[in-house]
């Protein structure tokens, strides 16, 4: 087993409860879920695997495929809507050359929407990583990328 | 009183009062997330290196966030012996400046101010309490919110913080579900159920082991109010569920918070640890005998866990999906059955101060039947969006027109939306109406958790409706046929009606397809998913038909009814759309008119933003106008 996984598993009990802060922490540490580590996870809390699936899938947070080293994330949600997140997604997608809920070639960056992050009052906005960038142009959205490269 | 308890809130005012006697200037810097957002970090920078530079002394603070997100970033600077003096826009430029010539010159700068907090007078800058932003807000949850520093449980003591605790320890249980009975506080997760209810029928219920859960997984897009009371004020939460957990006898209690909102659950684990260390949370609190422990749960990113039982499901490592009726209430077997009392952030965040101040401070704010106030995040076409609160039952249109500032660019007011997903569109008539549970939800709408987003003629009612409908069908957890496949049938409807085809008879069908979603989902989502769609049918029915019949836009938003042209009389050849173009569409020679290629372009209407003011070549067409061109 991954060094990592052993001791990510070892700071819990190992009941079924504990299903989602586990994936949670092991998302954390190898930015997806790999396969062989969600085996990993139904083994220590004995259920099949494909409960563990079925939570996993069941939750927008976790992904099952390795992510790019920048997470993008596009407000779509209703304030950022109606100022026109649509535009600065479009020319997120542009400026990347992906569709939303891809991940560059180079994997540097992958780009996903999302409803709110809560700071609607600066909409458009769009997170990156931890940081907001609020009240955002398309004109802008090259300048972003480039804090980045 | 505890006697622990004195000497920890006497030496807390007393840090608290020597700050506020500090010899030297305090310079408080809003960081929540808005503020970061915009640039606080890089400001509280520039201050530490003006202040190294020019040898000044002062301290610098971190608050939370006051909730005029549209001035941020706000500095607030306090000098010996003058008022607070609130400024707006700080950038790491103009902060240095104003250090500059305020701290060293004396210069308070009116023309970056925004308004002198507390009392005190400053000539030139007007006092918060007197603008029109302010004048009509009334503050008990977001009280602190701004003005303590979040991760010091000693400023929260200094502002009376744990003082309900404390009394509501030396009562009975019984006694304390009373008090919450008789201040109507109804929940503020946007139904507006009575608390007192559910706390009594929790408190009766049988069970050795009973929970307290607190619902922060605020999924609404567009509201951002329960982020804000975690990050500024993240005590009066932990102590209104302590209260709680004693007043029901639970033992244990969760925060369910939403993933996206990593700076809240920063400043909860702190929060949580400091009152632990203090004893006011933990075992044998204040040496009562009373022991609460409080856990912070994370969640994955499903709004359908705001739903109560689907909520209590991912708490226990499932898919959150909502229990059907008939089953038992959660207040009797919720949490791995037992007895549970889950309350939204707000509702307990009021707590602490109802049984500090009791029943009748809270009912003398608000109105009969809807008692205190309401938190609104006020955004989208509009001047001044941020965080407020303001009593129940105040007018809706004061809150656009005088708090807001009016519509963004002033443009013409469409609508306003509350209750997110759930909620409606109330047009311009229905400004008059008083803000509370019951009203809004006659007129269509509902008041929700506080989402309140403003909406002008640039915005097209049908591709609003669309959109919520689009989000609540991602977000159904599908286990009913009529929230899973009846929104999507409805969705596509709505998508021909955007494409330009739409058939006669299909709002007729829309209409009928919501009720019976309504009448026939299992959950408060579903439930509730087609109110977008019917509320704007009921005010907006002209611009369906456009769609329909004209098949045109009015609001110049949907791309398929849509066409952009460049006059050819106004076109000075500038070239900057043909460069800003992401398509190649347009072409043109130097000092020459340009064109639109229309098979080329994909109608991103950046051509449109970027043609200069003084020329206003590229025009929008829709409908004849559009066969015309
Ligand atoms: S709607 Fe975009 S941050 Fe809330």
């Amino acid at each position: 087993m991954d060094e990592r996984v052993k001791n990510i598993l070892a700071s819990f009990r190992g009941h079924r409860s504990e299903i989602i802060p586990i994936l949670q922490a092991v998302q954390h540490e190898f930015g997806y879920l790999p396969e062989q580590e969600m085996k990993e996870i139904a083994k220590f809390l004995r259920v099949p695997e494909s409960q563990v699936y079925g939570v996993a899938t069941f939750y927008a947070q976790f992904y099952f495929t390795p992510r790019g080293k920048h997470e993008i994330k596009v407000c779509l949600g209703t304030a950022c809507h109606v100022r026109g997140a649509n535009k600065i997604l479009d020319a997120l997608e542009r400026e990347l050359g992906i569709c939303c809920g891809e991940t560059t070639s180079d994997a540097l960056f992958s780009l996903e929407k999302v409803a709110c992050v809560g700071s609607c009052a600066l909409a458009p906005v769009v997170m990156i990583d931890d940081n907001v960038y609020g009240r955002l142009e398309t004109k802008k959205v090259k300048e972003v990328l480039g804090k980045y490269a | 009183m505890h006697e622990a308890f004195v000497s920890l809130r006497a030496e807390a005012i007393r840090k608290w009062e020597e700050r506020q006697q500090s010899t030297i200037p305090r310079i408080l810097v809003g960081s929540a997330t808005c503020g970061c957002a915009t640039g606080a970090l890089d400001v509280i920078t520039a201050i530490e290196q003006k202040l190294q530079e020019t040898g000044i002394k002062a301290h610098i603070q971190q608050v939370g966030c006051i909730g005029m997100c549209y001035a941020e970033v706000l500095v607030d600077i306090i000098k010996p012996g003058r008022p607070r003096i609130s400024y707006k826009n700080m950038t790491p430029e103009t902060v240095a400046e104003l250090l500059e010539d305020y701290l060293l010159n004396d210069n308070p700068r009116p023309d970056l101010a925004l308004a002198v907090i507390g009392e005190g007078e400053v000539e030139g800058i007007p006092n918060l309490a007197d603008e029109p932003v302010f004048k009509s807000q009334q503050r008990i949850v977001l009280k602190n919110c701004g003005h303590i520093d979040p991760e010091s449980i000693e400023d929260y003591m200094a502002q009376d913080g744990y003082m309900g605790l404390v009394k509501a320890l030396q009562m009975q249980p019984q006694e304390i579900v009373d008090i919450v009975t008789k201040s109507e506080l109804r929940g503020r997760g946007g139904a507006g159920f009575p608390a007192g209810r559910k706390w009594n029928s929790c408190l009766r219920a049988a069970g050795d082991q009973k929970y307290v859960i607190c619902n922060a997984d605020e999924g609404d897009p567009g509201a951002f109010m329960d982020r804000s009371v975690q990050e500024g004020d993240p005590h009066a939460l932990i102590e209104g569920m302590t209260i709680a957990g004693y007043a029901i006898g639970a033992s244990k209690g969760y925060i369910y918070v939403r993933a996206e909102y990593p700076l809240a659950v920063v400043r909860l684990k702190k929060a949580i640890e400091q009152a632990k260390e203090k004893n006011l949370l933990g075992e044998n609190i204040l040496g009562s005998g009373f022991s609460f422990d409080l856990e912070i749960f994370q969640g994955a990113g499903a709004f359908v866990c705001g739903e109560s039982t689907a909520l209590v499901m991912s708490i226990e490592g499932k898919r959150g999906m909502p229990r059907p009726l008939p089953r038992p209430r959660t207040t009797e077997a919720g949490l791995w059955n037992k007895p549970t009392l889950l309350n939204n952030v707000k509702t307990f965040a009021y707590v602490p101060q109802i049984i500090h101040k009791g029943a009748d401070w809270f009912t003398s704010t608000g109105t009969e039947g809807c008692r205190g106030t309401a938190v609104f995040a006020l955004t989208g076409k509009i001047k001044r969006s941020g965080l407020i609160e303001v009593p129940m039952g105040i007018e809706l249109g004061k809150i656009i027109h005088e708090i807001g500032g009016g519509v963004l660019n002033d443009r013409k007011f469409k609508a306003v939306q509350t209750g997110g997903p759930s909620g409606g569109c109330l047009p311009e008539s229905k400004l008059n109406l008083p803000v509370d549970f019951d009203t809004l939800v006659e007129a269509g709408s509902m008041m929700g958790s506080g989402g309140m987003v403003v909406l002008d003629e640039t915005t097209c009612m049908v591709d609003v409706a669309r959109y919520f409908l689009q989000f609540t069908l991602e977000e159904s957890c599908g286990q009913c046929v009529p929230c899973r496949l009846g929104t999507l049938q409805m969705l596509e409807i709505l998508n021909e009606i955007c494409a330009g085809k739409g058939r006669e008879g299909d709002i007729e069908l829309l209409v009928e397809l919501g009720k019976s979603i309504i009448a026939s989902s299992i959950c408060g989502l579903g439930k509730s998913a087609p109110n977008p769609v019917l509320s704007t049918i009921n005010y907006f029915r002209d611009e369906y038909e456009a769609h329909i019949k004209d098949r045109a836009c009015p609001a110049l938003v949907c791309k398929d009814l849509i066409k952009y042209s460049i006059d050819v009389e106004k076109c000075s050849g500038c070239g900057l759309c043909r460069k800003n173009c992401p398509t190649e569409a347009i072409t043109g020679g130097k000092k020459e008119p340009h064109v639109i290629d229309q098979v080329k372009c994909t109608k991103c209407g950046i051509c449109y933003d970027v043609c200069p003011d003084r020329f206003r070549a590229v025009a929008c067409f829709t409908g004849k106008e559009k066969a015309a061109v």
